[in-house]
């Protein structure tokens, strides 16, 4: 191991380091939008989009990222849609995230107990009513650890992004290696950056997943 | 006028090199799953066990996979064994290495959640009736631990077949690599091809993983009930 | 002649295809207190369950203050307003607060002003000798204290009817007590309108003006109250009664 190798790449991975955040917080909020869009529209049977939903979602999990991201990137300019590669990594990550956190969500909202519902409705609650106070705040407590894992799933699939070329950390080690050869160094270098990303990220999330549960179900 | 693009498929013998481009990627995935399961029981077994450090260092294990995406275990292997151990495998043996470490490290865990699940008195009264430990692991633990743990291990098999996508990334001729081949091959008779040629790849995995995560969710929604 | 809360003409419940109710008739006079007796699985929570529309039925009709309900969804969620329901499991909003559970609807669902329902649940918890506990979330209380914030809950919407689907049924023995008196206060001093499913039957024969023995889904006997516990019409009520043994 070449600590000098390491210590003249670290300018490059600390850009790289950067973009996989800001790549992985985008792609994850939308994700999450996405997710509860769908899985709301799932848990009330909104006619169609429903059921267009529910498509989306088993296409979307059951594909590769990889081929997602190609079919963005080198197929939809053919049909006259041509994106810069972060658009399309953002795109297909919020498209693969979406359906997972929609699954996520909508574990969550099924888990909330009839019993719960059936005394929202007593008191008069409407649909909307229900959703807003019932099933939403207890449903996502419920997902919080789904959420987590999807979390943790979502940026390392960014590491996919480098097949179109996007210098986020994984492309940045193999143009590295490209470059100059020292494997050993820059792999050691995209693992420690990615431990970095990752384990405090855990830690919260575990953290996180145990304060919400507590608050919401007092256990 | 242009050629339509679907036929691009079938231009001479392109649509049996896909076919034998996704039988690499497939066979990739049977035999490190058949790998990984097999290790990562016995490594799930050993994580019951009341002994510290092994389950400690199989935590770090596990840790470790969970952290590293699988895009850079590929490279790890590929690029770390030739050049540090003078390992020369061919790639896809390098890629059954990565993916069948990864899926005993995951499967690992799943096996302990299972094991750990089965009430105690299951355990204790296998005991009463003269088992050994052995003789209990085989009749009474892991014929329940297997039906508990068969979806999410379906679902580990589905997520080992979308990653055999990343295949490609380490030169191996897996489907998505002979598709970039065709496409290029044929871009001035079939401008539209990488479309098609994407779109059947696309098709490809989806009939694979679909049937698959149906039946894993079939028998969750099962166990619930 | 007494204001007419409720009546049920012919009501027809199904699960499927298996009928659950059979040609129910019944109904209850304002200040009214209805005990729906039964063994278990004769389909007492189905009915009180099926007057504030959380099923639906498929024939018959059900009056409330002399109105025909329109069984829709619409009609019945503006209808639940005025009609509380408490359960077996209490239900409270695990996580909202004792006083925010008693918020959600009268402010939510009738829209009425925060402080005026405050105000009046700090009287109700002071009845149900729970003040205390206005800022405690659900966890923090026993089953029975669960059980008379509950009850609060559905009274600070002004119900005209009260429906109880055994509301002890869970709880331990000397938190029954507790949970018992509030009823029997709802009744004698508020006179409130109430059908009441419960096993306890002093309580039932203390509080009921009127009894309806339901078994497999049918009304097998109506009877006023006092003369239920003296003399069942029906060998069936009977029976029920002798294997209460209370
Ligand atoms: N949601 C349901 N679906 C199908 N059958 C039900 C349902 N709820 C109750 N039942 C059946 O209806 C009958 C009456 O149940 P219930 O009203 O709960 O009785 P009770 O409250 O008197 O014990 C029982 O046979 C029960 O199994
Ligand atoms: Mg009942």
């Amino acid at each position: 191991m070449n600590w000098t190798v390491i210590q003249q790449s670290l300018p490059e991975f600390a850009q790289g380091f950067k973009l996989t955040l800001w790549l992985s917080f985008v792609g994850i909020i939308g994700a999450i939008i996405v997710g509860i869009i769908s899985s709301l529209s799932q848990y009330f049977r909104v006619p169609v989009v429903g059921k267009i939903v529910g498509a989306y979602v088993e296409i979307a999990r059951n594909t590769p990222l990889l081929i997602q991201l190609f079919f963005l990137y080198y197929a939809f300019p053919v049909m006259g849609i041509k994106m810069a590669a972060q658009t399309c990594g953002i795109i297909g990550l919020i498209f693969l995230g979406g359906a997972y956190m929609a699954e996520g969500f909508t574990g969550g909202f099924n888990g909330v107990s009839k019993s719960q519902l059936d005394s929202g409705r007593a008191l008069g609650m409407s649909d909307f009513q229900l959703a807003r106070y019932i099933v939403f705040p207890q449903g996502f407590a419920l997902s919080m650890p789904a959420l987590a894992a999807n979390i943790i799933f979502l940026i390392k699939e960014t590491s996919i992004f480098s097949v179109i070329a996007i210098p986020e950390l994984t492309n940045t080690a193999l143009d590295l290696i490209g470059m100059y050869y020292q494997s050993n160094e820059y792999l050691f270098v995209l693992v420690v950056a990615y431990a970095i990303i990752l384990i405090p990220l855990i830690v919260f999330l575990t953290w996180l997943e145990r304060r919400v549960r507590y608050g919401t179900f007092g256990d | 006028m242009a050629h339509s693009g679907i036929n691009v498929l079938f231009e001479g013998t392109n649509f049996a090199r896909l076919m034998g481009g996704l039988w690499t990627a497939v066979w990739i995935a049977a035999i490190s799953l058949i790998i990984g399961l097999a290790l990562g029981t016995i490594l799930g077994m050993l994580r019951t066990l009341h002994n510290r450090v092994i389950r400690f260092i199989l935590l770090m294990y596990l840790e470790f996979f969970r952290i590293v995406p699988t895009v850079v275990l590929l490279f790890l292997a590929y690029y770390i064994l030739p050049r540090q151990f003078n390992v020369n495998w061919p790639a896809t043996w390098m890629a059954v290495l990565a993916f069948s470490l990864w899926v005993s490290a995951e499967f690992s865990d799943i096996v302990r959640g299972a094991l750990e699940s089965i009430p105690v008195h299951q355990r204790e009264s296998g005991l009463a009736l003269g088992l050994n430990q052995w003789q209990l692991f085989r009749y009474v633990l892991l014929p329940q631990a297997i039906r508990l743990e068969l979806p999410a291990t379906i679902n580990l098999a589905t997520r080992v077949i979308k990653t055999t996508s990343l295949l490609l990334m380490i030169s191996i001729m897996d489907v998505i690599n002979v598709g970039q081949q065709i496409i290029e091959a044929n871009n001035q008779n079939y401008p539209t091809g990488v479309f098609w040629v994407y779109g059947l790849i696309f098709i490809l995995y989806f009939i694979i993983d679909y049937p698959l995560s149906r039946w894993a969710k079939h028998l969750t929604a099962k166990q619930k009930y | 002649m007494a204001e007419e809360i409720l009546k049920v003409e012919h009501l027809d419940k199904y699960y499927g295809d298996w009928q659950a109710l059979h040609d129910i008739n019944f109904s209850i006079n304002k200040g009214e207190v209805v005990t729906l007796l039964g063994p278990s699985g004769s389909g007492k929570s189905t009915l009180i369950r099926t007057l504030n529309g959380l099923e639906s039925y498929r024939k018959g009709t059900i009056y409330f203050q002399g109105k025909k309900v329109d069984p829709n969804p619409k009609e019945w969620q503006a209808l639940r307003q005025k009609i509380g329901m408490v359960f077996q499991s209490y239900d409270l909003f695990p996580n909202l607060t004792v006083m925010d559970n008693i918020l959600l609807a009268p402010t939510k669902v009738q829209g009425r002003d925060k402080e005026e329902v405050r105000k009046e649940a700090l009287a109700l918890l002071d009845r149900v000798e729970l003040r205390k506990h206005a800022d405690s979330y659900p966890r923090q209380l026993s089953g029975g204290q669960k059980q008379r914030i509950a009850i609060v809950r559905a009274l600070a919407m002004h119900p005209e009817l009260m429906l109880f689907d055994e509301v002890t049924a869970s709880l331990d023995p000397e938190m029954v007590r507790g949970v018992l008196k509030i009823i029997k206060e709802l009744s004698d001093q508020d006179h409130m309108t109430m059908i009441i499913v419960t096993h306890e039957m002093n309580f039932a024969a203390k509080i009921a003006d009127k009894v309806l023995f339901l078994e497999k889904g049918k009304i097998l006997e109506e009877t006023p109250g006092k003369q239920f516990f003296d003399h069942p019409q029906t060998d069936r009520a009977a029976e029920f009664l002798n294997s209460m043994d209370f």
